[in-house]
């Protein structure tokens, strides 16, 4: 079943297989579709080996990084110190809407995966940090964990394994920079949401200072069905010359398409496909002309480089972007891409938690200079200070909010640079007047 | 009190349209229930700081906003100082510093939103709420409408949130029907 379309022959439903279907959202829906038959086999699993089958599944973070799952688990040892396991259901990428329908459609299956993987890094209690305008995903996972707990599947005694698995929902407040994994905890903690230097890295000293794992929601809610159909099961889905990018991927699609919305492929798709024939390509008479492929934060692609890129983690950089959340951002023909450019830098403006002062000033500067270009009061030295700035927002702050307001303005400048130098040239104040430099040198 | 109508005439209350802070009720807000939800919120965490956010959420739910007196109930109970918890208020957007509207209307306008023409559906939240401007709130103090970055929805243009309730697909045509069912 597909949401909010009926789902496509090419696609590969697994984690969207019920969207859409209300009665998937019980806990008696969820376990007639076979649903916690996972956990109940992991919690009697010594959680090592659980570590090694999602290792050997090749399963890697789906919340953007692309780090190898499996291995960030491995780092969680049994030391006998108190873990953490925390859920970063803090979806705010612009262009990223998957996680939220996740939770929507299979609060269970989000549960599932959480309780799972706190018995595989060895901790008690795991919390969800969903963000704080997601209301109906709040709702929906917390009555799955309530109605978890009341059937023993979570509490003291989880399913009868006599292992103590706790799940709380934790709610957030409204700040896109809480999804990056250590301004997260500090918010879970009561704190304002900035990052953390590291090291320490979380794994070491992470949620209440203790060894702590932060996972997406979309690769925790795949690692049931890892554990339940095998390591070599998952490594059937994805390009068979490229065993680095396997299983499925949620990507969303938005802006000037046909079917905006949620689908689900094998890695190794490719992204001329995705958009023409799963999402329908353009609007009728329009034209694609540039896509952000992985959210906002990565480069833009040209509709001719989107139209060669393959969708997993080497192809979007094989075609000098990334995979990112998968987050599609479709631009047609009418958009002016300098207009888009300086919404996205004011998004991160916005969310800057000012922390550092080369993201708090640049996210700013750049926004007040491509607002002005964008108003037609640019000038031709704009564009070398908007380089200039962008060189100095990135890899130079505690996180990579500031990289991701510099790349839109990087990016766009090297693809539709045009575009800029027409909205300047357009600048009355930087037309020449016939004649006027003649009649001042005489 | 600054109720009546703004010095152009028109119907636009900049100011809280509940009252100023010495108005707002002396009665706390963690007892009864209340003290045992928090209790249970507490259990969950290590900290007593941690619960700071879900008490946050509970005033706001119980007052409409983050009240200063309210903040100096969580600020003993949590065994954190009112200014602390004043730093961690401002950073997060969704809590009220100061009484808003009774429907708080949140029109995302990021890039994804914007290339599918959410401006004019803000546009058309202002002109039928007669709020007038963004963050403004009607004379009758029904209305607040606020421009919010990326709700999460972006397949859904334009999503609108209006308390606690997602809209998705909102047109400027659809406006009118939206308030209308509002009460």
């Amino acid at each position: 079943m597909g949401y909010p379309h009926p789902s496509h022959p090419r696609e590969t439903p697994i984690l969207s297989k019920y969207f859409g279907d209300a009665e998937a959202r019980t806990l008696e829906g969820w376990r007639a579709r076979g649903g916690y038959e996972a956990l109940q086999k992991a919690l009697f699993t010594d959680p090592q080996e659980l570590q090694t089958i999602v290792k050997d599944s090749g399963l890697r973070g789906r919340g953007g990084a692309g780090f190898p799952t499996g291995m960030k688990w491995s780092f969680m040892k049994p030391d006998g110190k108190t873990h953490y396991l925390c859920c970063n259901a803090d979806e705010s990428e612009p262009g990223t809407f998957k996680d939220r329908e996740i939770m929507r459609w299979t609060p269970h299956g989000l549960v599932e995966g959480v309780a799972l993987a706190a018995h595989a890094i060895y901790a008690q209690t795991a919390y969800i940090y969903i963000r704080g305008e997601f209301t109906e995903p709040y709702a929906r996972v917390t009555a799955a964990v309530e109605e978890a707990y009341a059937a023993g599947i979570l509490g003291a005694n989880a399913m009868g394994s006599g292992k103590q698995v706790d799940v709380h929902v934790h709610r957030g407040a409204g700040a896109y920079i809480c999804g990056e994994e250590t301004a997260l905890m500090n918010s879970l903690e009561g704190r304002r949401g900035n990052p953390r230097i590291k090291p320490p890295f979380p794994a070491v000293a992470g949620l209440f200072g203790k060894p702590t794992t932060i996972n997406n929601v979309e690769t925790l809610t795949t690692v049931p069905y890892i554990i339940k159909n095998g390591a070599e099961w998952y490594k059937q889905f994805g390009r068979p010359d490229n065993p680095k990018s396997i299983g499925t991927k949620l990507f969303s699609v938005c802006g000037n398409i046909t079917r905006p919305g949620n689908y689900e492929v094998a890695l190794g798709f490719p992204f001329k496909d995705f958009l023409y024939d799963l999402c329908g390509g353009p609007l009728p008479g329009r034209e694609i002309k540039a896509v952000i492929p992985g959210g906002s934060s990565v480069p833009i692609l040209t509709r001719e480089e989107a139209e060669g890129a393959i969708m997993d983690y080497e192809g979007m950089v094989a075609a000098g972007t990334m995979l990112g959340s998968g987050g599609a951002i479709v631009f047609d023909d009418r958009q002016c891409m300098v207009r888009q450019i300086a919404r996205l830098t004011r998004f991160y403006a916005h969310e800057s938690c000012a922390q550092c002062s080369q993201c708090r000033e640049g996210t700013a500067w750049i926004t007040r200079i491509m607002e002005r270009i964008r108003d037609g009061e640019g000038t031709a030295e704009d564009l070398d200070t908007l380089v200039s700035i962008a060189d100095g927002m990135s890899g130079k702050t505690i996180c990579v909010l500031s990289d991701s307001c510099a790349t839109p303005v990087m990016s766009g400048l090297k693809k539709f640079r045009h575009e800029f130098e027409a909205k300047i040239a357009a600048n009355p104040a930087m037309v020449t007047v016939p004649g006027a430099l003649r009649a001042s040198a005489a | 009190m600054s109720h009546g109508p703004s010095a152009s005439g028109g119907a636009l209350v900049a100011a809280p349209p509940h009252g100023h802070h010495h108005d707002e009720p002396h009665e706390p807000v963690f007892v009864g229930e209340a003290r045992t939800q928090l209790d249970t919120i507490l259990s969950r965490y290590p900290t007593k700081q941690a619960a700071l956010l879900p008490a946050l959420w509970m005033l706001q739910d119980a007052r409409g906003w983050v009240s200063d007196k309210g903040i100096e109930e969580i600020a003993a109970l949590l065994a954190i100082t009112p200014a602390y918890i004043k730093g961690v208020v401002s950073f997060y957007t969704m809590y009220h510093q100061h009484p808003v509207g009774r429907h708080f209307i949140q029109v995302c306008t990021t890039t994804p939103c914007n290339v599918c023409g959410a401006e004019d559906v803000v546009k058309s939240f202002l002109e039928h709420t007669g709020c007038g401007d963004l963050g403004l709130t009607s004379a009758d103090g029904r209305f607040t409408v606020i421009e919010v970055e990326c709700l999460g929805a972006c397949g859904f243009a334009t999503p609108v949130m209006i308390n606690n309730d997602f809209i998705e697909s909102v047109t400027p045509e659809s406006v009118p029907r939206i308030l209308a069912e509002l009460k």
